[in-house]
């Protein structure tokens, strides 16, 4: 997925002369996830470069160059080393054009990598989306495959609003062979992953493998399930969701961040709303603790996996698996 | 003024060439010496009008008659512009009105320092900055009236729009003006914050990214005294906050911020010292908010009478009057016409602002996104249907 991240980025500088790379680390190291490999050295020191060690200031820069006619695309080293940016992010980069009655558009991309599961320490592994996703004026969209990276990446870039774009870090390393193009769903979208007709398996970023290891698991016990990779978390692709939810009666969402006021208790809202005549049973949700991100040897307890998946499934009033 | 560095105004502009500057600075100890000399701003006040209207000497060459003149004008036309504002809020036309009475000097001494291709970065008490760019005061107002957020283009006149979190606008400037250079824009940012919105993060990341950079950027500080009630001493243990640029690498000027002639020739110094490579400046201005932080603040609880006497002493429009009066640059006749032409002005304000223009409830929508999502179009007819039932019952 780094590969695909770094192709979209090459090809998205080579295509638009206004795209800028920039962030701590982006250029002489390639990031620190090599995201941004050799960038800096194919399209020179001025288009891609490394900024002082200040996330505001990142994001704060990026806005003004924004409202100068460029197309800033920023890293945030890790999702909590984004917090000092927030204020930028919230008061300004989701608001400009908004409070500008449409005159000024800011198309800046916050690439923020998200999520645990590499076995990191504290602050490098929160999942931060419910803070963006709750603010009007972002998009927020999340990939769960290499070939919807570059394709998310390359739709984010040419998008005339901002785009906080998460990037799942476990799913950096997955090497899946892919033709890396732009023809796709749109940034707005919901993709499904694999089709089935008993349950709707929704999740998004890192949790995308995980939610089709265990669609798979799933057969062997007689479920035919159907995943849903959401790719955009705002605005939400009600359409397609809603349609995978009626044919199925029954969903359960899984992400990785808290569950209290997390991003599933609105899908699960707006899936109530919409679909309540059609559903089987409540609509569960399969999320992270309550606790604030573990210390790696416990992540493990903390995170989903296809066993806790495979337990909600089993929740869902089945009257033949009682 | 106090020494820009001659010999690097015109040094290369592309980002990087501070950085290795630096390193090749900090090899020698003598040009460490020279650079940070460079840096460091007066002791006291820079001054070209002392208080008592008298020229001062050895601070450097007033700005000429021309803008002088200029000046003074659009200082009376500002300081009626904002009694008229504060007016206003008495009348209920304006939800809120932070009055920049006593800084007008900075205002309009910072607005006609820039060039037309500038541009200006204010926050919600620089509306006289503003009107001095030739934005439609009614546009201006806008913000404040609560009608919406910003009231103009940002584009038309190169005025962003009025910042309310405090030193975010720093960063902003950073940003547009470093863009500029990296498209061979010959544009350079003013920014505008105050005492309190020096202490503020921001503020400093933002002379950091510009030191680095070598951004074409002029910070100018209006130290009123005041963070709402929070005085300079609960707020800063600096010398001054001009030495706030320093530890950043960016160059420091301290000024008479009621002394309209040094605001606008140190505003105009930066601004063609960073035109021309330079790179970013520092100014804080001295001055005081001689109303209270807005009208619905009550000054007396922090601030003895005595103190704002001995500032109306200090009163930048008396003191550039003076001047213009004992150099036969205004004289009676050419003072009342501009007096009219401020009492125009606050008249076509007023009568302006007494008209109800409807507002278009849909509009909330149409500017969360440049392409419009589907929650947002189902929300929108939510509400015009609500609008419609109400309409019919």
């Amino acid at each position: 997925m780094a590969g695909a991240l770094n192709a979209a980025l090459a090809d998205a500088l080579a295509d638009d002369p206004r795209v800028l790379v920039f962030g701590e680390d982006v250029a002489a190291l390639g990031g620190v996830f090599r995201v941004t490999d050799g960038l800096a050295q194919r399209f020179g020191e001025t288009r891609v470069f490394d900024t002082p060690l200040a996330e505001s200031g990142i994001v704060g820069t990026a806005i003004g160059m924004a409202m100068n006619g460029l197309v800033p695309v920023v890293e945030m080293q890790f999702d909590a080393f984004a917090y000092p940016a927030f204020e930028q992010i919230t008061s300004h980069l989701a608001k400009l054009h908004n409070r500008t009655r449409g005159k000024v558009a800011l198309p800046v991309v916050v690439r923020v990598p998200f999520g645990g599961g590499i076995g990191g320490v504290e602050h490098h592994c929160d999942s931060s989306e419910a803070y963006y996703t709750h603010t009007p004026g972002l998009r927020v969209v999340a990939p769960g495959t290499p070939a919807d990276a570059y394709l998310l990446l390359r739709q984010a870039i040419a998008c005339p609003d901002p785009v906080i774009f998460l990037e799942p870090k476990r799913r950096y390393w997955s090497r899946e062979s892919a033709e890396l193009t732009t023809n796709g769903p749109g940034i707005d979208s919901a993709a499904i992953r694999r089709a089935g007709t008993d349950v709707t398996l929704i999740g998004y970023g890192g949790t995308v493998g995980t939610v089709l290891d265990a669609a798979e698991a799933a057969t062997a016990e007689g479920w035919d399930v159907e995943v849903i990779d959401l790719r955009s978390l705002s605005p939400f692709d009600d359409a397609t969701v809603s349609a995978s939810v009626r044919r199925t009666g029954r969903a359960v969402v899984v992400h990785e961040a808290s569950r209290f006021g997390g991003y599933g208790a609105e899908v699960v809202a707006r899936l109530t709303e919409q679909c309540f005549h059609y559903l089987q049973a409540p609509i569960l949700r399969v999320t992270g603790l309550d606790i604030p991100y573990p210390p790696p040897k416990l992540e493990q307890h903390h995170l989903p996996d296809v066993d806790r998946i495979l337990d909600a499934i089993a929740r869902l009033q089945w009257d033949d698996h009682v | 003024m106090n020494g820009r560095r001659s010999d690097e105004t015109v040094e290369q502009v592309r980002p990087g060439t501070a950085h290795r500057e630096r390193d090749a600075a900090v090899t020698t100890a003598a040009t460490d010496a020279a650079r940070i000399e460079g840096l460091l701003p007066s002791q006291t006040p820079l001054q070209l009008i002392d208080p008592q209207g008298r020229p001062t000497a050895g601070h450097g060459a007033l700005p000429p008659p021309e803008a002088l003149r200029r000046l003074y004008r659009d200082m009376v036309v500002g300081r009626r512009f904002d009694t008229q504002a504060t007016a206003l809020t008495k009348q209920g036309r304006l939800a809120v009105y932070p009055s920049s009475r006593g800084q007008e000097a900075c205002e309009v001494g910072a607005a006609l320092a820039m060039r037309e291709q500038d541009w200006l970065f204010p926050t919600y008490r620089d509306s006289v900055a503003i009107v001095s760019r030739s934005v439609d005061p009614i546009e201006v107002l806008c913000l404040l009236r609560g009608e919406w957020h910003c009231g103009y283009d940002p584009y038309e006149h190169r005025v962003a729009p009025q910042c309310t979190p405090l030193a975010t606008n720093t960063l902003h400037a950073v940003g547009l003006a470093h863009a500029a250079r990296l498209k061979g824009e010959d544009t350079i940012a003013v920014v505008l914050l105050g005492d309190g919105a020096s202490s503020e993060g921001d503020t400093h990341e933002a002379l950091n990214f510009a030191g680095v950079w070598n951004a074409p950027v002029v910070f100018l500080v209006q130290n009123n005294g005041y963070a709402i009630s929070v005085p300079l001493a609960k707020q800063t243990a600096a010398p001054s906050l001009a030495y706030k640029g320093i530890g950043y690498g960016v160059r420091s000027v301290l000024i008479d911020g009621n002394d309209p002639a040094v605001v606008y020739a140190s505003v105009r110094e930066a601004v063609e010292g960073a035109a021309a490579g330079g790179g970013p400046t520092l100014i804080e201005a001295i001055t005081y908010r001689m109303e209270a932080h807005t009208n619905a603040d009550d000054a007396s609880r922090y601030r003895a009478d005595a103190e704002v006497q001995r500032w109306l002493a200090r009163d930048p429009l008396t003191r550039l009057e003076t001047y213009l009066r004992e150099h036969d640059l205004l004289d009676d006749e050419r003072a009342a016409a501009v007096q009219a032409e401020a009492e125009e002005f606050a008249a076509s304000v007023r009568e302006r602002m007494n008209q109800d223009d409807e507002l278009d409830p849909a509009e909330l929508f149409e500017h969360v996104y440049a392409r419009p999502t589907a929650q947002l179009v189902a929300q929108r007819q939510e509400l015009l249907a609500e609008l419609g039932n109400q309409e019919d019952a």
